[in-house]
């Protein structure tokens, strides 16, 4: 058991025993190899379901709104983001949340290890400090987890929680800032193929909705998508309306997004417009600088205004 | 058991069966498009991935895909005309579905065929033969063999092929597919080839884990479920469309205009139980007004109204639903806890 999962499991226990909380919510083991899954502990005896490994990947901030109860939330640096959005926004109080704070070294992208293997079927997957090792009917591999990490998570400049009321583990030194050389690129492009991206990737969505659901910050109580009356835009997966799916979801979390990465391990059709949500991040960035989820007490510039706010990129009628 | 008729197809006669099968037919299998294998139009041999396991696209997606235009029409001067295409009359044929997919289409079949039967999907069905792939390796999400199929099944296919290394057996399920199989492509199977095919189908079989699917299920089912068993078991779920819209069985669907100013179409999409528009009533109630409901009734729907109603439950198997969901809420330990819990 690694040490991380032997400390989450200690403060769920002191959490719920002296009813500080309750409810924690982790992960635990996944029913799959190469998966975990949130789980919901809310008695003291059950502690020992929760793990912390390379797959507890989906952001778990994601659970708290419209929850009554006291929550003790297993974090990891992009999951505190979204909490600090989430208060900023009032949608979750502060004092609702224990924070169980985790320094977080990335986290696995499974398909990524899939294709290393030739998309044969692994049976068991055992994780040790960095090593892998993968067994399938017919074969067996190690492979060094730090290599088949989450983009976002190789370039990821939060890897501590930016809030938390317990830590376990210890502090991992921050790597620099973004530099966002991906959108850099995708910027040098010219225009047929930018929008040869994003209609290859709007391409592939079946609207399942998992990306925007999967998502912390999606919370409105009715999506646009779902308004009937008027409908907005057409459900069908008709090119004009999913791309409008996707532009206008994107829009919404201009300087609310957090990068977590929640959309895209949700979509089970590859789907990646991250390079979209990244082009706003470093825009809000350039122009406000501002980071999402960073501090509870600066105001989103999105979200205030002021009489210096910069307007180069207002349109001159 | 093997049948013994079944016959051999040489791996070196595969592509050369698969081009003569492209003079004629439009031929879907599975393909790799990036890193995804989705069951989809192939123009070359050599675009068949035949070893990577089941598609992410179950074979639904053939049959009743999911934006399907009924008509088109166009609105002039006080007049209306309507344009409905001519039904094509291409065959097709679904070629390495895997047998989970093949079953999932029996289901469709009593949905949409039948008495009054849809023409869209019955003209499609006429016109598909399904030529399926044995899984030699069923994988930890699969659980086919818990809900009468099998890694092995001939149930909803023409035929079957199992690998056996150098060839592979291949099975006729149907008259269609007896009639294939005169085909000069295929040999006569031998004995020691039929005793191996069938040995390689124990072992896949008793590879697979059991799930608590059965009469017991059914049974508990017909009696209340605690309301708040439904809420715990539905507790992680983010109430996307994953585990529906990837289904071989999940068959709900919308229909709707998309239009222009004067012009447009109506189609047929998918929808999903899981969604609050779903059950959205005009008035703005919604009897399933939240993800408890909704995935109350996915699962009611799967393994006790369809099992009661046409004698077959919504469900194959193929393990999409436990392996693309976003949080791994796995279907078989649902049905475990189901089974498990006390009658109110």
């Amino acid at each position: 058991m690694s040490r991380l999962t032997r400390e989450i499991r200690e403060a769920a226990r002191t959490l719920l025993r002296d009813k500080q909380a309750q409810v924690v919510i982790g992960f635990e083991e996944g029913s799959l190899p190469l998966r975990s899954r949130p789980c919901f502990i809310r008695k003291a005896e059950d502690v020992d379901r929760l793990v912390w490994n390379s797959f507890s990947e989906i952001n778990l901030a994601r659970y708290l709104t419209k929850r009554k109860e006291k929550v003790a939330l297993v974090t990891k640096g992009c999951d505190s983001r979204a909490l600090v959005e989430l208060i900023k926004e009032n949608q979750v109080s502060r004092d609702q949340v224990i924070v169980i704070g985790v320094p977080c070294e990335g986290m696995i992208d499974r398909a990524r290890v899939e294709a290393e293997v030739g998309h044969k079927t692994i049976v068991e997957v055992k994780e040790t400090e960095n090593r892998l090792a993968l067994k399938g009917r017919a074969f067996e591999k190690v492979l060094d987890r730090r290599e088949f990490l989450y983009e976002r998570c190789k370039t990821c400049d939060h890897r501590n929680p930016v809030l938390y009321d317990m830590l376990v583990g210890q502090l991992l030194e921050e790597k620099g800032q973004d530099a966002f050389s991906d959108v850099e690129a995708f910027n040098a492009l010219d225009r047929e193929k930018r929008w040869a991206y994003l209609t290859e990737e709007a391409g592939k969505c079946i609207r399942c909705y998992a990306c925007r659901n999967a998502c912390p910050l999606c919370y409105c109580p009715e999506c646009f998508v779902d308004t009937s009356q008027p409908q907005w835009v057409g459900k069908s997966t008709g090119l004009s309306d999913t791309l409008v799916f996707h532009l206008v979801r994107a829009f919404h979390l201009a300087g609310r997004c957090v990068a977590c990465g929640a959309c895209e391990q949700a979509c089970p059709m590859g789907v990646d417009i991250r390079k979209l949500n990244r082009k706003l991040l470093k825009d809000v960035k350039a122009l406000f600088n501002y980071e999402a989820g960073v501090s509870l007490e600066e105001a989103n510039p999105l979200a205030t205004f002021s009489a210096d706010d910069p307007e180069q990129f207002m349109v001159n009628p | 058991m093997i049948r013994e008729n079944a016959r051999i197809l040489r791996k070196e006669r595969l592509e050369r069966f698969l081009e003569d099968l492209l003079q004629d037919h439009l031929v879907l299998a599975p393909r790799r498009k990036g890193e995804l294998l989705l069951l989809d139009r192939i123009e070359s041999p050599r675009d068949v991935v035949l070893e990577d396991g089941k598609t992410k696209n179950s074979a639904k997606y053939a049959l009743f895909p999911q934006r399907e235009r009924i008509f088109a029409y166009r609105a002039e001067e006080g007049k209306v005309e309507l344009h409905v295409s001519p039904p094509a009359e291409e065959k097709q044929i679904l070629f390495g579905v895997r047998p989970c997919d093949a079953r999932g289409l029996l289901l469709l079949d009593t949905v949409f065929g039948g008495d009054c039967g849809d023409p869209y999907y019955v003209d499609k069905r006429a016109r598909t033969l399904v030529v399926s792939m044995a899984c030699v390796n069923p994988g930890p999400s699969c659980f086919c063999l818990s809900l009468g199929g099998g890694p092995c099944s001939t149930d909803g296919s023409d035929l079957v092929l199992l690998d056996l290394g150098d060839c592979y057996v291949v099975e006729a399920a149907s008259v269609k597919g007896r009639a294939f199989l005169q085909d000069r492509s295929f040999e006569d199977a031998g004995a020691e080839a039929l005793a191996r095919a069938g040995k390689i189908r124990k072992e896949a079989e008793s590879s697979m884990n059991p799930a608590a699917i059965g009469e017991a299920l059914e049974k508990r089912l017909e009696q209340p479920v605690d309301d708040l068993l439904w809420g715990d078991l539905a507790e992680s779920c983010l109430g996307c469309g994953v585990c529906t819209y990837l289904c071989p069985t999940c068959h709900c669907f919308d229909i709707c205009d998309e239009a222009a100013a004067a012009t447009g179409e109506r189609i047929r999409i998918w929808d999903s139980c899981q969604f609050p528009l779903f059950t959205q009533e005009a008035s703005g109630f919604n009897p399933r007004p939240s993800g408890k409901e909704r995935f109350r009734q996915r699962i009611m729907h799967k393994f006790s109204y369809l099992p009661r109603g046409r004698n077959m439950a919504g469900c194959v198997g193929c393990g999409r639903c436990v392996a693309e969901c976003p949080v791994n809420l796995d279907v078989r330990e649902v049905l475990e806890k189901l089974s498990q819990a006390e009658a109110q």
